[in-house]
This record gives structure tokens, C-alpha cells and sequence, in this order.
């Protein structure tokens, strides 16, 4: 059983005194999409920040790769997994090669081997290196930045990525070619690093598409741990509720015209 | 007017070279003073308020006030140019202190943020992205700084430490509209110079888009 990321009983209780994660314990597989779904608030962001210490539990344990987060330097640890979040977060002042190579930068690989990699990362994520190197973020789409952005988030070739609502501000079409582009980059990275990634998201189309597992949270609790297929299929309250409301529009459409198609009908 | 430049021209020279030295002295004091307290207070920022208040009550005291006030004072009232420099560096403080404070503090949180995440140490943060992002911010404070800093300059002559300010009060003393003059213009060209010099990096240090 080889968990890369392992949260141990995890609880964060602000100075206020709100319980923003309660006793959560989760184990990841090695190489394997977890989606975190959730309302906002529900403390997906909280949980998935305890892994990279951007939030220090109150109590539990978090480990990645059977060692406590604790017990290793932490810039080291953050440089060790790859992080992406929906403001992209990219250095303005950086062009698009160096945004890319900063965390190669920041570790002190010769800058030679380091534009090669930010290259190389940059056209595994669909940006022609030739074209985009030298440009700024604000030269570039909302799509593009959010790129970039998973190239310098896998430049360090990191075990572990780290994505917060990464595509929940573009539009539906190029959030799926970002959904694509992603699949298709962690499988042929698969090959010499195997990349657990820990996703947070709120879309469930986006869960049950990219997901091996999806995990449910509620108001700081885990409150379902499934497959895609068996979170589409149970009866548990919440996890239904959540289905539910995600096809609400679909159920509309389909009940007006006399006939209810399911997701499996289309597949 | 020839005749009067060929009496006085050295002189204008020397303080207009004097001035300059002022307060380029000053300058430097203050920036070395302020930039690493503005640093500072990002990370203290309950000491924001009470310190970037302390720089403003020095800027609202009158100038001729506050040279008279170093000047009882050991070994900075020995000499005048001591008086001036440091008469100078606390007006100079105020406008740099905040800038570098309110530069860095501007930036886009989710930067930072992830600059954090990605594990940039301290020290990197501060080089590769707080600073070269609040640059042109602190590159302002410092062109008000200088441009308040030529103009107070001139006042710094009333206890002696010389600068273009000698000949404008020696102007008004004999009512030599000329003499004013002399010393006027040519601070007033400082001022300029400065402000269009420090303009252009300021432009120049500006990020892509900001």
C-alpha cells in the first residue's frame, strides 16, 4: 500500500475558534487524481494547503511520501510539490520562460539546463516555446497564463501536485482543453515520475472526468471518499444532492421533452 | 548681465554643486534609513500606522524650525552641513517609508502567495519579487523626496551649511532681486533635472502591464 499523501486524523481550529477541517483522515494512492468537491467554505482549500504547510493543522499528522510534513525543511517540501491555483499567481514581472523555470531558479539549477527544461515544460503544455518564451502574463490569454502555470508547477518534476480550482475561471471550452492537455501530460510524465495530484474543484463534470477518486467535504468534515462511478450512483444524501444539482439543468431540459437521459445513456 | 555672471558665475557653480551634495548626502541617508524600515513594517505591520505617523509629524515641522532645533545638539550641531544633512533626511523619510510600505503591500496577494507555495525562501521573495514589483513605487517616494529635499535645501544656508539658498538669502538682505535670482533659478533647475532623471527610471522600472 503505497500512499503518497496520507492525512492523519487533520483538524485546523482558528484563533476564533471555528473548526475549519474536523478529524479528517485520507489516504492517496501513489500516481493517482483525487478531486476534492465541496460547497465553498466546506474547507477543501484548507485541507489541500496543510500539504504544502500554506496551513499548519492543529492537530493530526499529514504525510507525503511516509514522512511528515513536519519533519522535513519546509521550503524544501514546497519545492517538492507542484502548486496551482485559479489567479494563476505568475510573476508579471518574470517573462513567460522564466515564470516557468521559477522554482528550478529559485533551487539554483544553471540557468543553460533550466531554460531547457521551462522549454521543454512549456511545450508539453501546449505554448509553443519558440513563440512564448519571451512574453509577459499580460501578453497572454487567461487560458495561456493558466499554462504557464502548470508548467512552473511541474518544472522541479514534483511527485505531488497541488491544484486549487485550476481552470475554474476560464470558459467551459478551454477548460476542457486544459482538462485534456492535463490528462495527457500526467500520462506521459507517467513514465519517470509518477505524479500524485490532489485537485480541488467544484465541478463535478471536471471530478468525474479527470478523477480517480473524488472526495466530498462538508463544512470542514469528509464526508464521502468514492470512485467516480460509485459517487455518481449513491444513495448517501449529500453525495446525491451534490449529483443532483450538478444536472439540474440537464434533468429540466430532459423532462421537457419527455425523456430522461442519463449520463451513462450518452457514454 | 555678462558682468554679473562673470562676477558670480564660479560662485553659482560651488553651490549649486554644494546643494547638490546636500543633498544627495541626505538622500542616501534617508533611503538607507526608510527602505529597510518600510521592508520592515510589511512584516509588523501594527508598527505601520505609529511609525509611518512618526515620519509625518517630521514632515509638518516648519523647516527653519527644524534646523533651529539640530542645532543646539552634540556633534550635529558642530558643524552646518550636519545640520542640513540631517534636517534634510527626515523630510526625505515620510515619502520613501510609505512608498516602499504601500509598494509592497499593493502587490496581488495570490503572487506572493504563491511565491510562498512554490518555496521561494525569504530572501528571494524580498529580491526576485517584492522588490522589483514595489520598485517603481519606492523609485517615486524617492523622486518627491529629492524634489522636497532641493527645495528645503535652500533654506539650509540660514544656519550656514551653505548650498544655492546662500545667495538667495543674501539677495533678499541687500534686495538684490538679481542675487534671488541666481540662487532661484538654478535650484529650481535641480529640482527639475531631478525629477524628469528619476522620472525616467521610474518608467523604466515599472513592470510589463502595471
Amino acid at each position: 500500500m503505497s500512499a503518497a499523501i496520507e492525512f492523519r486524523d487533520i483538524s485546523y481550529i482558528t484563533k476564533q475558534n471555528r473548526a475549519l477541517l474536523s478529524n479528517i483522515s485520507l489516504s492517496i494512492e501513489e500516481g493517482s487524481v483525487t478531486a476534492i468537491l465541496g460547497r465553498s467554505g466546506s474547507g477543501k482549500t484548507t485541507l489541500l494547503r496543510t500539504v504544502n504547510r500554506m496551513i499548519e493543522p492543529t492537530s493530526g499528522e499529514v504525510r507525503v511520501s511516509n514522512q511528515s510534513v513536519q519533519s522535513v525543511d519546509i521550503i524544501a517540501l514546497r519545492r517538492s510539490i507542484g502548486y496551482v491555483i485559479q489567479e494563476t499567481g505568475l510573476f508579471p514581472h518574470f517573462t513567460v520562460e522564466r515564470n516557468a523555470g521559477t522554482v528550478l531558479e529559485s533551487s539554483g539549477i544553471p540557468k543553460t539546463e533550466r531554460i531547457r527544461r521551462s522549454h521543454e515544460l512549456l511545450n508539453a503544455v501546449g505554448l509553443d516555446s519558440n513563440q512564448f518564451a519571451a512574453r509577459y502574463p499580460h501578453q497572454l490569454s487567461g487560458g495561456q497564463r493558466q499554462r504557464v502555470g502548470i508548467a512552473r508547477a511541474l518544472a522541479a518534476k514534483p511527485s505531488t501536485l497541488l491544484m486549487d480550482e485550476p481552470f475554474g475561471a476560464l470558459d467551459p471550452l478551454t477548460r476542457i482543453e486544459m482538462q485534456d492537455m492535463l490528462l495527457q501530460l500526467l500520462k506521459s510524465r507517467a513514465a519517470q515520475t509518477r505524479t500524485t495530484v490532489l485537485m480541488v474543484t467544484h465541478d463535478l463534470d471536471e471530478a468525474l472526468y479527470l478523477a480517480d477518486r473524488i472526495v466530498l467535504m462538508d463544512t470542514g468534515n469528509l464526508v464521502a471518499d468514492l470512485t467516480p462511478a460509485e459517487f455518481l450512483q449513491s444513495q448517501q444524501q449529500n453525495v446525491a444532492d451534490y449529483v443532483r444539482a450538478f444536472h439540474r439543468g440537464e434533468r429540466n431540459r430532459a423532462a421537457s421533452r419527455g425523456q430522461i437521459r442519463t449520463r451513462e445513456d450518452r457514454a | 548681465m555678462n558682468q554679473f555672471l562673470s562676477q558670480y558665475g564660479g560662485q553659482i557653480a560651488e553651490l549649486t554643486f554644494e546643494h547638490l551634495w546636500l543633498t544627495a548626502a541626505a538622500m542616501l541617508l534617508a533611503s538607507v534609513i526608510a527602505i529597510p524600515t518600510g521592508i520592515w513594517l510589511t512584516r509588523a505591520t501594527r508598527w505601520a500606522n505609529p511609525i509611518i505617523t512618526i515620519a509625518n509629524i517630521l514632515q509638518t515641522i516648519p523647516s527653519l524650525a527644524m534646523f533651529g532645533f539640530l542645532l543646539p545638539l552634540p556633534w550635529l550641531g558642530e558643524r552646518a552641513a550636519r545640520i542640513a544633512i540631517a534636517a534634510l533626511t527626515a523630510y526625505a523619510l515620510l515619502p520613501i517609508l510609505r512608498n516602499t510600505y504601500t509598494g509592497i503591500r499593493s502587490i496581488d496577494p495570490a503572487i506572493l502567495e504563491v511565491a510562498r507555495a512554490l518555496g521561494l525562501t525569504g530572501t528571494q521573495r524580498l529580491f526576485k519579487v517584492e522588490l522589483p514589483l514595489a520598485a517603481s513605487f519606492i523609485l517615486a517616494g524617492l523622486r518627491t523626496a529629492t524634489v522636497t529635499c532641493v527645495g528645503i535645501a535652500t533654506i539650509a544656508a540660514a544656519v550656514g551649511a551653505g548650498g544655492l539658498g546662500e545667495l538667495i538669502f543674501r539677495g533678499v538682505a541687500s534686495v538684490d532681486n538679481r542675487l534671488v535670482l541666481a540662487g532661484a533659478i538654478p535650484a529650481a533647475l535641480l529640482a527639475l533635472a531631478a525629477d524628469a532623471v528619476l522620472g525616467l527610471f521610474e518608467r523604466k522600472l515599472r513592470t510589463p502591464a502595471q
